[in-house]
């Protein structure tokens, strides 16, 4: 664990850059993750976002099929807001920690 | 010696046999390639075309004879001449597939879906087909193309690049 500043604030993150404490993120922090990946967040990525971080808050498994069934985005979509890492990617972006589900 | 981290590119997997957990075995590893960004070949050939058969690909069974992994519900061994009873085989792949399906693992033409909506591609060997006599609209709509074992090794090129036989 390591401290970083991201968007001016101080924030605990793991070694792959996960915020620790998922109640420390804002939408600054998000903006700030996304251009590190090299992605722009458009008022859709936010509506993924927070889906995942009520997901997480209410303790549920993430998987790429339950983001695909949630009515939110479709797996394409998924894929398309978040190339080559659309649970992983999505997650860092979310300030919720690494996904754990192989699928 | 250098310790620059070199991540996959690609993987190239085979899949040459048709029990449930041989099939899962190359969705699961297929479908979590795709999902690290690694780009992503699958072929089905010999008994793992009933993977991408449309027919087939729902009802996959695992082997209760000859299987000496195979549990009752509980761990104790699985009587190998239960195994032989009619029925038995598919009660305990059904019972499987809804386990399966608690772990949010979906069924194969959805697993298939998934793969190919992150940019996944699956192939059929077209001697394997041409063997099962199949045709193109038998198999998954999923399946891009039916070809030769040479050609899913001309896919198979570049460097970090690995071939996985399930």
């Amino acid at each position: 664990m390591s401290v970083k500043t991201i968007a001016g604030v101080q924030v605990n993150v793991s070694e792959d850059g996960y915020l620790e404490d998922m109640s420390q993120w804002n939408e600054e922090i998000a903006k700030e993750i996304a251009s590190e990946i090299g992605i722009e967040l458009t008022p859709k990525h936010f509506e993924v976002l927070n889906f995942l971080r009520e997901k997480t808050a209410a303790k549920e498994t993430l998987t790429i099929r339950g983001v695909g069934k949630s009515g939110v985005v479709n797996i394409k979509e998924l894929y398309a807001l978040f190339p080559k890492g659309p649970l992983k990617f999505s997650s860092r972006i979310a300030g919720i920690p690494k996904p754990t589900s192989c699928i | 010696m250098s310790t620059e981290k070199k991540p996959l590119e690609k993987v190239c997997l085979i899949c040459a046999k048709g029990s449930l957990e041989d099939v899962y075995a190359s969705l699961v590893m297929a479908n979590g390639a795709v999902m690290e960004g690694i780009e992503t070949n699958v072929f089905f050939t010999f008994f793992g075309l009933d993977g991408i058969t449309k027919k087939a690909m729902n009802h996959l069974h695992t082997a209760t004879t000859g299987n000496p992994a195979m549990r009752m519900p509980g761990g104790l061994p699985f009587p190998t001449m239960l195994g032989g009873l009619p029925g038995v085989e598919s009660a305990v792949s059904s019972m499987m597939r809804k386990q399966m399906e608690a772990l949010d693992m979906p069924p194969v033409d959805e697993f298939l879906e998934m793969i190919t909506a992150g940019g996944g591609k699956i192939y059929a060997c077209k001697l394997a087909v041409d063997m099962f006599k199949l045709k193109k609209e038998d198999l998954s709509d999923e399946v891009i193309d039916i070809i030769t074992i040479g050609e899913f090794y001309e896919m198979c090129d570049g460097d970090r690049t690995q071939i996985i036989f399930t």
